[in-house]
């Protein structure tokens, strides 16, 4: 959210209306009346919503059917998109900003390791730290697109209206996103790296049994008996593995990027259009991780996969409106003749 | 010049609150949400100070300078009282959920004693406090601009700085002294808080006579500090411990 916040304050080109709108909300919102303006956010709104449904259904049918080569290449072209065609755009934006002379060359350089440090790091195997900045990264940058390409009254009814739809898709019992988690829980496998931010490391894999008696990591068989008298048993045997994975939620807390991306938007958004400023991006940061640390109360106490949007959203938004119009004149005021309260 | 009124007032403000955060509440994750959550309780008593305030306004003659003054005035009052409220509703909130954690916990100790969530409560509300007063003046020092020119005073930038440490933390501190009053039930400790937080509120309506509200509220800020330490259990005995320690550990190291 912080990144997403700096670039939106500092390169213009995010906030700019160029006139320019994706081609999923076809519909344009320099009406001249207001209830046109509605109508067409509403059936912009409709549109873009349906296609996440309709790209939602696919991807679950697609694994339920275990059609993993497609959905392995979808996830590796949509993931290299971001990274390559999406971080140049952004580069060549910083670059102008702050007007930095920089030729193709090294750019293309820096570009080519970025993105193929990010897609092995992302699909492959890598340290966590980096993982999730790589993650961090690409939805920073899609919320970006979004912040830019959509127009305003439509993202207030998207996210209004994709909070609602996580709410069912993950709650109800035909929701695909429940239908999902639960497939993925019956195979006994994760859910795709690519789309999940995971805050622990524990990723307990399937070790050969015969490799695990030469590799003492370093540790003398003394010690490590005398650890096992204190502690219990250190290696993992087949028993506690599969114990451990079926705890959903003792090893670590799985966040969606969706989830990443649309709290980012909601941040960027009210930073770039509410002309309260700063105080309104507070004001939705703070909602949102409130609403963040809802949630995960929540998970622990219902300890089941639960949808991270909607309070989050939720909060978001009516912080947003209500600091805009009702904090925003009071606090401008109360500065102005320097009262404190 | 203005990156260095920039840098400088952020740091006026913000410092003491920066340096608390990071040596004392920034690796236990959770004084980090109990931080967070204070932030957000303060900003749900702006929001429905500002709410009232609004209706006020709207429903009033927007010609009359003098109206709007005192309706400010009244907003501003209105704002302080509501702000103790939800502090009080905090305690019980936080009461609530030390017990929970007690309850989950091992040996049925909360990770976390009533004097530590007291201080990160009040840290959270001056954090939310000083912010919200600090950083659109902050984001304005930065751009061109000349200060006074219509003949307002020159040292907005470094008072409005000043000020917004004093509140910090005096938040802090009130927040250390109104839950020590609320666990032991002296509810004229609760009182007097909430005066003296009416009493530097008001005290900021002479501004821009500067004298007359940053020098008080800074002895105010004194007093509670000491009035904090003592309270939470610190006495002259462990003020010189501290000192002998440190005197101790250089002679001997």
């Amino acid at each position: 959210m912080v990144v997403v916040v700096a670039t939106i304050k500092s390169v213009s080109f995010y906030t700019q209306n160029d006139g320019q709108q994706l081609i999923y909300t076809p519909f344009r919102e320099d009406t001249e009346t207001v209830g046109q303006r509605a109508l067409n956010s509403i059936l912009n709104a409709a549109i873009m919503i349906s296609v996440i449904v309709v790209m939602t259904l696919v991807l679950v049918l697609l694994y339920k059917y275990r059609c993993y080569k497609v959905i392995h290449g979808w996830l590796f072209i949509s993931s290299l998109l971001l990274l390559f065609f999406f971080s140049f755009i952004y580069l060549g934006e910083v670059f102008k900003t702050y007007n930095v002379a920089m030729d193709y060359f090294t750019l293309a350089v820096i570009i080519w390791n970025f993105g193929v440090v990010g897609m092995i790091c992302i699909h492959w195997k890598g340290p966590l730290r980096l993982q999730q900045a790589y993650l961090i990264m690409i939805s920073a940058l899609m919320a970006l697109v979004f912040i830019k390409y959509l127009p305003e009254w439509t993202s207030w009814l998207i996210l209004a209206v994709i909070s609602v739809y996580d709410l069912l898709a993950v709650l109800c019992p035909k929701g695909p996103l429940r239908i999902l988690v639960e497939t993925a829980q019956e195979r006994n496998e994760p859910i795709f790296p690519a789309l999940i931010y995971s805050c622990k490391f524990l990723e307990l894999s399937t070790a050969s049994p015969g490799q695990q008696s030469e590799d003492d990591g370093g540790f003398t068989s003394a010690w490590v008996g005398q650890q096992q008298q204190q502690l219990g048993n250190l290696q993992s045997t087949e028993e506690s593995r599969r114990e451990v994975q079926q705890m959903p939620s003792a090893r670590g807390v799985k966040l969606g990027l969706g989830d990443f991306i649309f709290y980012s938007m909601l941040v960027g958004k009210a930073s770039a259009t509410a002309s309260g400023d700063w105080n309104t991006t507070l004001a939705c940061f703070v909602a949102i991780l409130i609403g963040l640390c809802l949630t995960l109360l929540l998970l622990a106490i219902f300890k089941k996969a639960l949808p991270a949007l909607p309070i989050s959203i939720t909060f978001g938004l009516v912080f947003y409106f209500a600091t805009d119009n009702l904090v925003r004149p009071f606090m401008d005021q109360l500065a102005l003749h320097q009262f404190y309260i | 010049m203005p990156v260095a009124v920039f840098f400088g007032c952020a740091f006026i403000a913000f410092g003491p609150a920066l340096a608390l955060f990071v040596f004392t509440i920034a690796r236990e994750p959770l004084r980090v949400i109990i931080l967070i959550a204070g932030a957000f309780f303060w900003l749900l008593s702006l929001l429905l100070s500002s709410l009232v305030w609004f209706i006020a306004v709207k429903a009033s003659n927007p010609e009359n300078v003098s109206l709007q003054k005192g309706l400010l005035i009244f907003g501003a009052v209105f704002s302080v009282v509501l702000q103790e409220v939800f502090r009080f509703a905090y305690y019980r909130l936080l009461r609530k959920a030390n017990e929970g954690l007690a309850a989950i916990s091992e040996e049925n100790l909360s990770p976390i004693s009533v004097q530590q969530m007291a201080y990160v409560a009040g840290l959270g509300f001056g954090i939310m406090s000083g912010a919200f007063s600090m950083i659109n003046i902050l984001s304005d020092s930065l751009g061109p601009g000349t200060v006074g020119i219509y003949g307002d005073s020159q040292y907005y930038f470094i008072t409005s700085a000043f000020m917004t440490m004093a509140m910090t933390l005096l938040h802090t501190f009130w927040g250390v002294v109104f839950f020590d009053g609320c666990e032991k039930r002296r509810w004229w400790v609760i009182a007097a808080v909430a005066a003296l937080h009416l009493l530097v509120s008001g005290l900021s309506f002479l501004n821009p006579s500067y004298e007359g509200s940053l020098p008080p509220a800074y002895v105010i800020m004194v007093l509670m500090a000491a009035w904090a330490f003592f309270s939470s259990g610190g006495s002259l005995q462990t003020l010189t411990q501290v000192w002998m320690c440190k005197k101790n550990g250089v002679d001997s190291s």
